[in-house]
């Protein structure tokens, strides 16, 4: 196959790199775009037109982190020396680091971000937990009107979730479930379930059910056949669910901009909301944004292979 | 080891009936090989013993003892199938020892890896102990999968079909090996396939289910000599028997539609001059011969070496015939042949049942 190679394929080859080359720059664009603007100084960042080539520095990002005041008077000379670099930065920028006992006090950026992993991780544990649980019951059992059942859970996704904020955000009032982590969870899980069965329930229909009767043969319990011929079969559908799952939930906008306030608030309300205080400081919502892309990044770095098998399962599996 | 009792054993699956009414008895230590065409039941009957699938009615004994309401695991048996039993993600020698690690079994790792390493020298796949499984051939999985079921020692062997994706010289060399193996463990063994020739050369008896019923139990040669039924007769034997319709003419077979009038012995008294019968002879009870009472024009010659199989035509029927490799024929050619007048089997011809049973 690798040594004979058509005409067609030989002008084809190029060309696709090409077209591919252009895909992915327009894609990247925006990444690009914002990942630049994070590290830009403030005054280079709204120019026009843009300001492509930079002295890049970090100051958005202690910016972010920060709880900072306009400088009414100028630090002394030794208190700026004394400072450390980061400090220094802000002292530049016109604006002093708010302290409290000394420490300086975070801004509210690290404990969204914090409630984001929470609510996202959890979430995601837990709807692809109980999704492959019971995608297994599912697939195994006799399930009297599975298809009905099945059918119902997916309906679940239909309508637009936001369809229903209002007599969600009822309900959760009532409950005392608003501005609370254990709330987006439950929120989130719900969302994921569903499409977490339908996804698992193919990989683990893929799996010959007789490698479990084997098992049980061999003097397994049920339970003992799940965990160690079923759950290592399935890590390929468990990893892509979880990356889908986690997606979902840490990407979620409207029930959380409707659904938290304060304390359980995460970074996607967060992060547009800091563009309504004053002059909005781009630099340091590009920062944030930045930050928030990276565990998406990496979770989906972590688990590409399995990534890559999964989405294309049954197409190219043997 | 142990024996096994089937007792009025129905399964139905929703509207189908898999098997129905099954009377099954293995003695302990015998190679029973369970012989039927695809669907008749044969892996419903060895999951039910297993314990996977639960009869409809009927009950299943394991030495003496209802095993109804037992679990899997405790029914103690070995099952090895055509495909998928081995664990991919594992090497071989973590699917041997992968029994013997069950919790139930409670034994430690000198014991497995000593037992491991008995069942691997016998079945000769000591050498594959660290290999991936998904990357052997096809025969040596098989092995490793018998092997998983000898490493521990099960009261039964129940065995569908390890043999039948196999190519046909490796099928015949395991076919000896599973043999001697089960004589040397002493082993009750149920072994279901739908390759009557493994059925003739391994079983103690053979059990002939259709449909899912089973139409008769016996020895090989019981079941080859005195089938009890067209249906037996045509399952066992390659190529089968020859069934010829016809009728009974002052002791003579009168088979019409060939034109044929063959000498043959007393027929049962059930036999009636006049009714319609069923003449079954197995294509070695034919010979070609000068004088003899039949004409027939060969069809077809398939050479096997040590004989030869001829297909031939008299009048509007088609039968086979075995000879020597020697024999001179030709296609087309006509030839005079007789029968073996003694091992001719009367059937009805109505309900194919063997006119002399029981
Ligand atoms: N789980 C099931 N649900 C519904 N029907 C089934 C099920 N298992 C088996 N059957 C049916 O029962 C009948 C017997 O099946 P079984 O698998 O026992 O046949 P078999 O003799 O093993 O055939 P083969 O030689 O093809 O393996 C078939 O008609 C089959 O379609
Ligand atoms: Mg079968």
């Amino acid at each position: 196959m690798a040594a004979v190679t058509s005409r067609a394929q030989r002008i084809g080859r190029p060309v696709s790199i090409i077209a591919i080359l252009l895909v992915t720059a327009i894609f990247l664009f925006p990444i690009y775009w914002i990942g630049s603007t994070a590290f830009k100084p403030r005054n280079v960042a709204t120019s026009v037109p843009p300001t492509v080539f930079f002295q890049p520095e970090i100051t958005p990002f202690v910016k972010l982190f920060t709880k900072r005041a306009q400088l009414r008077e100028q630090p002394t000379q030794e208190e700026y020396d004394a400072a450390p670099w980061w400090e220094q930065a802000i002292y530049d920028g016109g604006e002093r680091v708010i302290k409290a006992r000394g420490e300086p006090l975070l801004s509210q950026y690290p404990s969204r971000f914090i409630n984001s992993l929470i609510v996202s991780v959890v979430s995601t544990v837990l709807a692809v937990g109980m999704g492959t649980l019971t995608a297994y019951g599912f697939s195994r059992f006799r399930v009297p009107g599975a298809d009905d059942w099945l059918f119902f859970i997916l309906s679940t996704r239909m309508l637009p979730p936001v369809v229903v904020a209002i007599p969600m955000f009822l309900m959760y009032r009532t409950f005392g479930l608003t501005d609370t982590h254990v709330g987006l969870i439950i929120l989130y899980t719900a969302f994921n379930l569903s499409f977490a069965v339908w996804l698992m329930r193919g990989f683990i229909d893929e799996i010959p059910k007789e490698y479990e009767e084997a098992a049980l043969v061999d003097g397994y319990t049920r339970i003992q056949a799940f965990y160690k011929i079923v759950l290592p079969e399935s890590v390929t559908g468990i990893a892509a669910t979880s990356i889908f799952s986690f997606i979902i939930a840490w990407n979620e906008y409207a029930f959380a901009l409707i659904m938290t306030t304060r304390r359980a608030q995460t970074a996607p309300p967060f992060i547009p909301s800091q563009i309504g205080s004053g002059l909005p400081e781009w630099t340091v919502i590009a920062a944030g944004t930045v930050l928030f892309l990276l565990p998406v990044a990496i979770f989906t770095f972590l688990l590409r292979n399995h990534l890559l098998r999964g989405v294309t399962f049954g197409a190219i599996r043997k | 080891m142990a024996n096994i009792a089937l007792k009025g054993v129905t399964k139905r699956f929703g509207n189908l009936t898999a098997l129905k009414d099954l009377d099954l008895e293995i003695t302990d230590g015998e190679f029973f090989v369970l012989l039927g065409r695809t669907g008749a039941g044969k892996t419903t009957t060895l999951r039910m013993i297993a314990g996977l699938e639960e009869p409809t009615s009927g009950q299943i004994f394991i030495d003496g003892q209802d095993v109804g309401d037992w679990g899997v695991a405790e029914r103690d048996v070995a099952l090895v199938l055509q495909q998928y039993s081995l664990y991919p993600r594992y090497t071989v020698r973590e699917n041997l020892a992968f029994p013997l690690k069950s919790p139930i079994r409670r034994l430690d790792a000198a014991t497995i890896a000593q037992q491991v390493e008995r069942a691997a020298k016998t079945l000769r796949i000591d050498h594959l102990l660290d290999r991936k499984v998904d990357k052997l051939s096809g025969g040596e999985m098989q092995r490793v999968s018998i092997g998983r079921a000898i490493v521990r020692n099960p009261r039964v062997f129940l065995m569908d079909e390890p043999l039948s994706a196999l190519d046909a010289k490796l099928r015949e060399a395991l076919r000896t090996e599973l043999k001697n193996l089960q004589v040397n463990l002493g082993a009750t063994f149920l072994f279901v396939t739908h390759d009557q020739v493994e059925a003739m050369s391994m079983a103690d008896h053979i059990g002939v289910l259709n449909e899912g019923q089973l139409v008769q139990t016996g020895t090989p040669h019981e079941v080859y000599n005195h089938p009890l039924n067209t249906f037996v007769a045509q399952s066992v034997g390659s190529p089968p028997m020859n069934l010829l319709a016809g009728k009974l003419d002052k002791g003579k077979a009168l088979i019409a539609e060939a034109g044929l009038a063959m000498p043959c012995r007393a027929a049962p008294a059930q036999a009636n001059a006049g009714s319609s019968l069923v003449f079954g002879v197995r294509p070695e009870d034919i010979s070609l011969e000068a004088d003899a009472p039949g004409e027939a024009r060969i069809y077809d010659i398939e050479n096997h070496g040590v004989e030869k199989i001829l297909t031939m035509r008299a009048g509007e029927t088609t039968f086979a015939a075995t000879v020597a490799a020697n024999s001179q024929v030709a296609i087309d050619e006509t030839v005079r042949f007789a029968w073996n007048p003694d091992k001719i089997v009367f059937f009805d011809g109505e309900t194919g049942n063997n006119l002399q049973a029981g």
